[in-house]
């Protein structure tokens, strides 16, 4: 069953990113991304990260994905072109990521065994420890993080404004 | 070990690998600049996956206030990375990210 799931959102995350990179328009790389993000969420709960879960549907595929969606839409973005920097960019990119994804996987499969397994359903970091690690050892960096925040936001609007 | 009920957590770290490789394909190749600020949050969701699985194996809270904190920033890099093309495309009035090569406007 957890086997299942697994290849079942695992694939979907695989097919969605694919999509994005094979998709001219950016409005089904969008969507497309949006189907990584979701089924993302749902190996987090199988991890035991409730929380983040949560997080990842609100913040990620909701807040952030809507205002990605939103700007292609507001910028009409259209079917992107081939340029003589796409050709370069191909004859680059696709060995290059090809042997980043080649290293990688050796790797961690070869120290499979040291790694050892996961099970469905035993999870230690419960949301009373999170919330019990990020409100009272880690209170200072997580306001930090509220003035971070307040800060783009007053940087977007900078930014964006029209200029008369 | 392969019963069905247990999932190595290599294979969770090879899945992160995977959507990193495809995110710096996508972020090489693709020309527009909206697309590639996407695989830019295709590449931090596949790093957020890794931290989640150690954070799980090692029975650490660590990893999980990490991605939090990665979430955060990866809200505020979007808010701000999309008002800069949006000021992009209306100083050159094109999204190609082969004509917005000068740092200035």
């Amino acid at each position: 069953m957890y086997l299942a799931l697994f290849l079942i959102f695992g694939g979907l995350c695989v097919a969605g990113a694919l999509n994005l990179l094979f998709q001219r328009h950016p409005i089904n790389s969008a969507l497309s991304l949006i189907v990584v993000m979701s089924s993302l969420a749902v190996l987090y709960l199988l991890l035991g990260a409730e929380f983040l879960a949560a997080a990842q549907v609100i913040v990620y595929s909701g807040a952030i994905m809507v205002l990605f969606t939103f700007v292609i839409m507001l910028l009409n973005a259209g079917r992107e072109e081939r340029t003589h920097g796409s050709k370069a960019a191909y004859a680059v990119g696709i060995p290059g990521a090809a042997a980043l994804l080649g290293a990688l996987v050796y790797i961690f499969l070869s120290n499979g065994s040291l790694l050892g397994p996961t099970l469905l359903g035993a999870s230690w970091v419960v949301p009373t420890v999170f919330s019990a690690t990020l409100f009272h050892d880690l209170l200072l960096p997580f306001e930090v993080t509220s003035v971070l925040l307040l800060v783009a936001i007053l940087g977007a609007v900078a930014l964006a404004r029209k200029e008369h | 070990m392969f019963s069905g009920s247990v999932v190595p957590v290599s294979w969770y770290l090879v899945l992160s690998a995977i959507l990193f490789s495809i995110g710096v394909a996508a972020f090489l190749i693709k020309r527009n600049i909206i697309t590639v600020f996407m695989s830019i949050e295709l590449m931090l969701n596949a790093v957020n996956l890794a931290f989640i699985v150690f954070a799980h194996r090692w029975h650490q809270v660590g990893g999980q206030i990490f991605v939090l904190f990665v979430m955060v920033v990866a809200a505020a890099e979007a808010a701000v990375g999309l008002a800069i093309i949006i000021a992009v495309f209306r100083a050159r009035n094109t999204l190609n990210v082969d004509q917005v090569d000068l740092m200035k406007l």
